[in-house]
């Protein structure tokens, strides 16, 4: 069923000088899985994904991403991902629909599409007015489902979430990750980091890396089963805490 | 009251046609964490802002450690420290000279007061020659923290402490806070994460500049306890779906692995359980996060 693999990690490895920043790491993605990629500060994740979105070279090993080889066809598996981080997605001077269509345009799509997607995503978001409205002035938690959808215009295999729902209310988290399994529901697959651990509870299943390897791998539930924890928090410490790197 | 180590008496804040905060009122005892918890802009750093004497309030008073934030801002600026949200170390500094500087902003030596910071800072001395740029998350906010305590104040502001930090650092950090707590020293801390709230003695719940809730953990959870199912099908997102469509369901929301469901007296767990693809169904005490939805819930009604 290789069709349904989405990501596929074998041994990937990331050196910088004789420090092992990613060490052979194996997993698979399926089709439309919400995927958690846990991790302490310095754990490799960052590299991890950076490698994975196809901005820096393995140092051996191998991974395809929507299909492509990560290390011979990065510029493929850059227009078949989308992108979406806490800090930096949008531009806060330009309107909501400018941000629309300087982001659609970028992934080449049409005047038309362009157009199509604007009403839809107008539709989606329950905005009017707010389409033509500096996108710096509206509420944080409209900002962060507006990024969301603007990483996923294109309509990519997958989308890679770097802790997308900081500092938001709780309201807006739950709707916030409604539009993530929506999302999946149609097919998309779903990468997600985040250092919080209620929020690791909202994923399929769920990776944790520590010093470069992946520890542990599965289902939340499994996860909490296998180390006799309550929440995912202990699972995640019970980990981490033998973290050698500082 | 003039005992309290924090006073806040009204205290509203206006930016433009943004109330920053409306109407604010808390009292942090002697010798407690006291945490606010809200969200992103839920007006958070403008409260520290009045309480640190940064900025003045529009209308209202407060008071730290007896002091008028507005009056006497010149003493709480002694008397306090503060670990502001964003940045309060100098990159280019190593850990060292951090330590050293903020000692000297004070008039005082490191060696004046390390006993303070000693715990905290011998974590961090295999790393005094590193500069303060290159430091790990939890590095920084440890770092951070010595230089706040370092001229031995009598109250601690802390600012968003944890956030974009990893769960053993955060875990650490709350630890250290509970042991400085037992010198006797009050520490206000904020933060985003409802899961913090069971660290502090009591909390503040915030949105939109008001005040929603206030007391221990226990008290609110207790306050606002409301029957509240957790449901949990083959694939969640099918599972909500379906919920909002069944009878006697008023609110459903996605909450982890499970489905939070909200329900009137036509609804029963067994209704739920026949929903096609529903494969599990249990009666829950609402969290922190339910019950400050629900408050938020009202607030808007």
């Amino acid at each position: 069923m290789a069709a349904t693999e989405v990501i596929t990690a074998d041994r990937l490895t990331k050196r910088f000088g004789n420090f092992t920043a990613v060490d052979a790491i194996s997993f698979k993605v399926t089709r439309g899985e919400i995927f958690g990629f846990l991790g302490a500060n310095g754990a490799g994740k960052s590299t991890a994904m950076r490698m994975l979105c196809g901005l820096s070279m393995p140092t051996s090993g191998r991974a395809t991403v929507a299909g492509y080889d990560i290390a011979t066809q990065s510029e493929m598996v850059k227009r078949h991902i989308g992108y979406m981080s806490q800090k930096f997605s949008l531009y806060g001077e330009l309107t909501v629909r400018q941000n629309i269509a300087l982001f659609a345009g970028i992934y080449g799509l049409k005047k038309l599409e362009i157009k199509e997607r604007c009403a839809s995503l107008a539709e989606s978001l329950d905005f009017t007015e707010e389409m033509d409205m500096p996108v710096s002035i509206l509420p944080l938690g409209q900002q962060q489902k507006l990024s969301f959808s603007v990483a996923t215009i294109h309509n990519p295999d997958i989308v890679f979430l770097d802790e997308p729902t900081g500092g938001v209310d709780p309201i807006t988290r739950r709707q916030f990750w409604e539009l993530i399994y929506k999302k999946a529901a149609e097919g998309t697959t779903v990468f997600v980091t985040t250092h919080y651990m209620d929020e690791a509870e909202y994923c399929g299943r769920v990776s944790i890396m520590v010093d470069g390897c992946i520890k542990a791998l599965d289902t939340p539930s499994e996860l909490k089963k296998e180390f006799k924890a309550q929440n995912m928090d202990e699972v995640f410490r019970s980990l981490a805490r033998k973290a050698q790197r500082q | 009251m003039i005992g309290n180590a924090i006073h806040i008496e009204n205290v509203s804040k206006n930016f433009g046609s943004v109330k920053a905060l409306d109407n604010v009122s808390l009292d942090v005892s002697r010798g407690e964490i006291y945490g606010l918890l809200g969200p992103d802009g839920a007006g958070k750093t403008t409260l520290f802002r009045i309480l640190t004497t940064l900025m003045l309030p529009d209308s209202g008073k407060a008071m730290v450690c007896g002091f008028d934030t507005t009056k006497d801002y010149a003493r709480i600026r002694r008397t306090a420290g503060y670990m502001p949200g964003r940045f309060s170390l100098y990159p280019d500094l190593s850990v060292e000279e951090n330590l050293k500087f903020f000692a000297s902003l004070f008039g005082g030596k490191v060696s004046d007061n390390f006993d303070m910071v000693a715990p905290i800072y011998n974590q961090l001395a295999p790393f005094k020659n590193r500069r303060a740029a290159n430091l790990s998350g939890g590095m920084k906010q440890k770092l951070a923290l010595c230089c706040a305590l370092i001229h031995r104040p009598e109250i601690l502001f802390l600012d968003e402490p944890t956030t974009g930090v990893d769960a053993v650092s955060r875990s650490e950090f709350w630890d250290i806070l509970s042991d400085i707590k037992q010198t006797g020293m009050p520490i206000f801390v904020s933060t985003p994460y409802m899961d913090e709230a069971s660290r502090c003695d009591r909390i503040s719940l915030i949105n939109s500049g008001k005040i929603l809730e206030t007391g221990t953990l226990e008290d609110i959870l207790r306050r606002n306890s409301m029957p509240l199912l957790a449901v949990k099908g083959d694939n969640n997102y099918r599972t909500l779906l379906a919920l909002r469509e069944a009878a006697g369901v008023k609110t459903a929301f996605l909450s982890g692995e499970y489905i939070h469901v909200f329900t009137d007296s036509l609804c029963t767990p067994e209704s739920l359980a026949s929903i096609e693809g529903v494969s599990e169904v249990k009666a829950i005490n609402p969290d922190i996060e339910d019950v400050f939805i629900k408050i938020m819930g009202n607030g808007s009604n």
